[in-house]
């Protein structure tokens, strides 16, 4: 298939082929997508009813949360490792400050329910300017940086928690993260409101538009009097306020805060944002793609419980059709670039 | 064959290209013959890369067909040109700026050693002789990131001139070159010629083109208008091919003396006091009234570049004070810098432009805070746009195509579009016409003309003596970092410029 669509653009006459080569980024991650639909429905009988595109759906609404912040991150060519045990760490900030029945052996602070939540909102946006400020004003890598504040943010939750597990938190979070609305789960539709609201600030804002070119480049940002620091700075902090809501509610969503209950969003929340094709290198891609990005998730690993196979082969698998997903990224990325 | 006519190296009948709806050749008829020096010309958008890339390998879907030594060929990538003997140096830098300079040097073709492990030591030292063959002696393990434009457009130049190539192709390599190293440069390709090797020199200084070219093909576009001996015509008639007739003034050399004549009586806008910066200048003082252009000349890496930088808060000053309109400021960041009015346009193209971003979100970009406070507004970016579009006769004349579709002298006036709108109280501006056609060059010229009558002070810093010369009021000559000599209120010739850099 690849290499039809190869010749087609290169016969940069055919415009069928040079359209298709144009809209690759978004057409592959979506043929992905139609494609896993398509095997999961004929192999599992369970797979293909509305039931499971409900459980489909809240099982995708952390990492959502998470990877639209990302989004951001990313289009400006930074990357944020960081992100999964700041909302592990947020989770449990907000549980330490709610009061805990008297078998949770944890010396946390009692407050009311909102200010547990501001000061949980806060902790986000406190480690979101630590990895702000090194990025930016010291210079560290966001790589490296990111990387060091994994290990705080690990610290963090182990230092609160102390091996222990905390179950209360404030009704409201309770709510948003496992209540429903209506008939729909509430982390579902608070998942679809920030995917909603990052795209319209992508799209439709002015700082959404210096993420693009920042990411585009930089240098050129910069020689037009973008205050280029100002917007990476804002970008890590929007990441770990994402981030920390995403541990909130998904502390309500497992029904325990504990520690390490987040290590599996760093990479889905990653290779959301990636397999949807937006590129590492920066300015290209979207809250759009970030959507097809988690659909491709979130169908590969429920439909991957769906089908009878070795529980141990399917980690497997599952890595070998992300990187499959990747490999088609890259290529329709490169194609994209080279078709006039 | 070895009939009375000689078969040329590469023949090319027929060429056809099309981007899209945009027809970049028509019918094109090329051929080179072995050893000479084949000159290129025509305005901005005419189609000489697009041709000179297709004969690399880099464009592989068009009409028509190519022989080298009369044998039929089509090549499928750059990979393939290769292969074939032919090397290109494309007008947009393509060096690795975190790479040394003798990585760049041997760029996919590191020497090895019988064990297939990279030798350094020998790299290096090819690297060094190949360089110092074209004039320039620089440690061949520096970043070459950090080298002024020039030197990197050299080492480009060098990779593929010493890469044993039999046909070369030079896209403007001269743009970012002051005279001695273009002379250095010729020398070089004299040798090279005098060896067996082919030519197509590209390129939109004239004289540089009749003085070493053998023939000549003129473009005009998308079509070839001429070939013909380079020895036979002169640049008016090289003017008038590629654009028409009625164009004299353009043809004008610029032997005579120049008048220089600042503004009476206009306040000072910027004065900059014993500006420092370790190995790029030292203790630059000067002043710029309201509508006053400044033309600050220097040959290659005597500073003016990176003094730009410094104006607009992107290289560091490390001693000095400037102030606008008497209030000292401080250029911690290109933002600061901004706020305070300052704009430049920098030297390379790859420094200031989205080339995946359309035309209009390039030009707008510096502006969008005065547009908009939160929400954008796209119409209207893009009828500010269109007006600079139209104004400036950027071609394609649409605001929507990526930058990267542009010709290379298109691109350079979207860049400078993007500070036109909102007028800077000090725009400074690095190699401005590079790249450009003669026609584009005047535009350039009538557009700082413009900036005057509204009270702009202008920098205007070039290793090129003509874009000095036509634009500035009062000229400040660099050398070696420092103001070696003012020329104001009086004549000044090309010569004198060039004696006192
Ligand atoms: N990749 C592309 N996609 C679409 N259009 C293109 C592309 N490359 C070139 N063009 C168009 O083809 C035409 C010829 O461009 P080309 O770069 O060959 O001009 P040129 O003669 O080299 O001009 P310059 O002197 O400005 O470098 C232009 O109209 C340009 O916009
Ligand atoms: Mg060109």
């Amino acid at each position: 298939m690849n290499a039809d669509v190869a010749s087609a653009a290169g016969r940069e006459g055919g415009s069928i082929g040079r359209w298709v080569a144009g809209r690759l980024t978004n057409l592959a991650p979506l043929v992905t997508l139609l494609f896993l639909v398509l095997v999961f429905s004929l192999m599992a009988p369970s797979f293909a009813t509305l039931d499971n595109l409900g459980n489909i759906m809240r099982q995708v609404s952390i990492t959502a949360i998470i990877a639209t912040g990302l989004t951001f991150v990313i289009l400006t060519a930074e990357i944020d490792l960081s992100v999964a045990s700041i909302a592990n760490a947020v989770g449990i900030v907000v549980a330490y400050f709610t009061l805990q029945e008297t078998y949770v052996n944890i010396a946390n602070v009692p407050m009311p329910g909102a200010v547990a939540i501001l000061f949980a909102l806060l902790a986000a946006f406190a480690l979101g300017t630590v990895n702000a400020v090194g990025v930016t004003v010291i210079g560290i890598p966001s790589f490296i940086m990111t990387l060091a504040m994994m290990q705080i943010g690990a610290g963090i939750s182990a230092l609160l928690v102390r091996g222990q597990i905390a179950y209360a938190i404030p009704d409201p979070v309770r709510f948003l993260g496992s209540g429903m609305m209506g008939p729909f789960p509430s982390i579902v539709v608070v998942a679809c409101l920030f995917l909603l609201v990052g795209h319209l600030v992508l799209t439709y804002t002015r700082f959404g538009r210096y993420v693009y070119m920042v990411g585009g480049n930089r240098e050129a940002a910069e020689f037009s009097g973008v205050n280029v620091k100002l917007v990476i700075a804002a970008v890590m902090i929007i990441s770990a306020v994402c981030c920390g809501v995403a541990g909130m509610l998904g502390v309500a969503y497992y029904g325990s805060a504990q520690q390490n209950e987040f290590d599996d969003y760093l990479l889905d929340s990653i290779a959301a944002v990636v397999v949807g094709g937006t590129s590492l290198f920066g300015g290209q891609g979207g809250i759009p793609n970030t959507i097809l990005g988690l659909l491709v998730l979130g169908v590969l690993n429920n439909g991957l419980d769906h089908i009878d196979i070795d529980s141990f082969l399917k980690v497997l698998i599952r890595g070998l059709i992300l990187l499959l997903a990747l490999i088609i990224n890259v290529y329709a990325q490169r194609l994209r670039n080279r078709a006039a | 064959m070895s009939e009375g006519k000689e078969t040329p190296i590469l023949e090319m009948v027929g060429i056809g290209k099309r981007f899209g709806g945009v027809t970049a050749l028509t019918g094109i008829d090329f051929d080179l013959r072995r050893g000479e020096v084949h000159g290129l010309v025509g305005e901005n958008g005419a189609g000489k890369s697009t041709l000179m890339k297709i004969i690399a390998g880099v464009h592989h879907g068009y009409d028509g067909e190519m022989r080298i030594d009369g044998q039929p060929v089509h090549f499928r990538s750059a990979r393939d040109a290769l292969a074939a003997g032919i090397g290109m140096v494309h007008q947009e830098l393509s060096i690795v700026p975190q790479l040394s300079v003798a990585e760049n040097v041997f760029l996919g073709v590191q020497p090895t050693n019988g064990l297939g492990v990279v030798s350094w030591g020998r790299m290096k030292r090819e690297a060094r002789e190949h360089l110092q063959l074209l004039g320039i002696d620089i440690d061949p393990s520096r970043e070459t990131g950090t080298l002024p434009i020039g030197m990197q457009q050299l080492i480009e130049i060098g990779r593929v001139l010493f890469s044993g190539a039999r046909i070369v192709i030079l896209d403007e390599p001269t743009s970012a070159l002051s005279p001695p190293e273009v002379k250095h440069l010729f020398e070089v390709l004299g040798r090279l010629k005098a060896k067996g090797t082919t030519f197509v020199f590209i390129s939109h200084f004239l004289e540089d083109i009749l003085e070493v070219s053998d023939r000549v093909t003129v473009f005009r576009n998308s079509r070839k208008v001429a070939t013909v001996d380079a020895a036979s015509v002169d640049k008016a008639w090289v003017i008038e091919q590629m654009i028409g007739a009625g164009h004299h003034e353009l043809a004008d050399a610029m032997l005579g003396e120049i008048r220089l004549e600042s503004p009476k009586g206009a306040p000072v806008v910027f004065s900059a006091r014993g500006l420092s910066r370790p190995r790029s200048f030292a203790d630059v003082s000067f002043d710029v009234k309201a509508g006053e252009v400044v033309g600050l000349y220097g040959f290659m890496g005597s500073g003016q570049t990176e003094l730009a930088r410094a104006l607009m808060g992107k290289a560091r000053l490390h001693g000095g004070t400037v102030s606008m309109g008497g209030q000292e400021i401080r250029l911690r960041s290109t933002a600061d810098a901004k706020k305070a009015g300052i704009a430049l346009v920098p030297e390379s193209r790859r420094a200031m432009l989205f080339t995946h971003e359309p035309v209009y979100k390039n030009i707008s970009i510096s502006i969008l805070e005065r547009i908009s406070r939160l929400l954008l507004k796209p119409a209207e970016e893009r009828r500010i746009a269109q007006g600079h579009v139209d104004a400036l006769r950027i071609r394609p004349f649409s605001v929507e195509p990526e930058v990267r579709k542009l010709s290379g002298g298109n691109q350079q006036k979207v860049a400078l579009a993007r500070w036109l709108t909102h007028l800077p109280r000090l725009l400074v501006l690095s190699e401005p016409t590079k790249g450009m056609d003669v026609g584009a060059k005047d535009d350039v010229v009538k557009i700082v003309k413009g900036l005057k009558e509204k009270g702009v002070a202008v920098v205007v810093a070039s290793a090129e003596p003509e874009t000095v010369l036509t634009m500035a009021d009062r000229i400040l000559v660099m050398r070696k970092g420092q103001i070696a000599q003012e020329f104001a209120e009086r004549g000044v010739s090309k010569d004198q410029l060039l004696a006192a850099a």
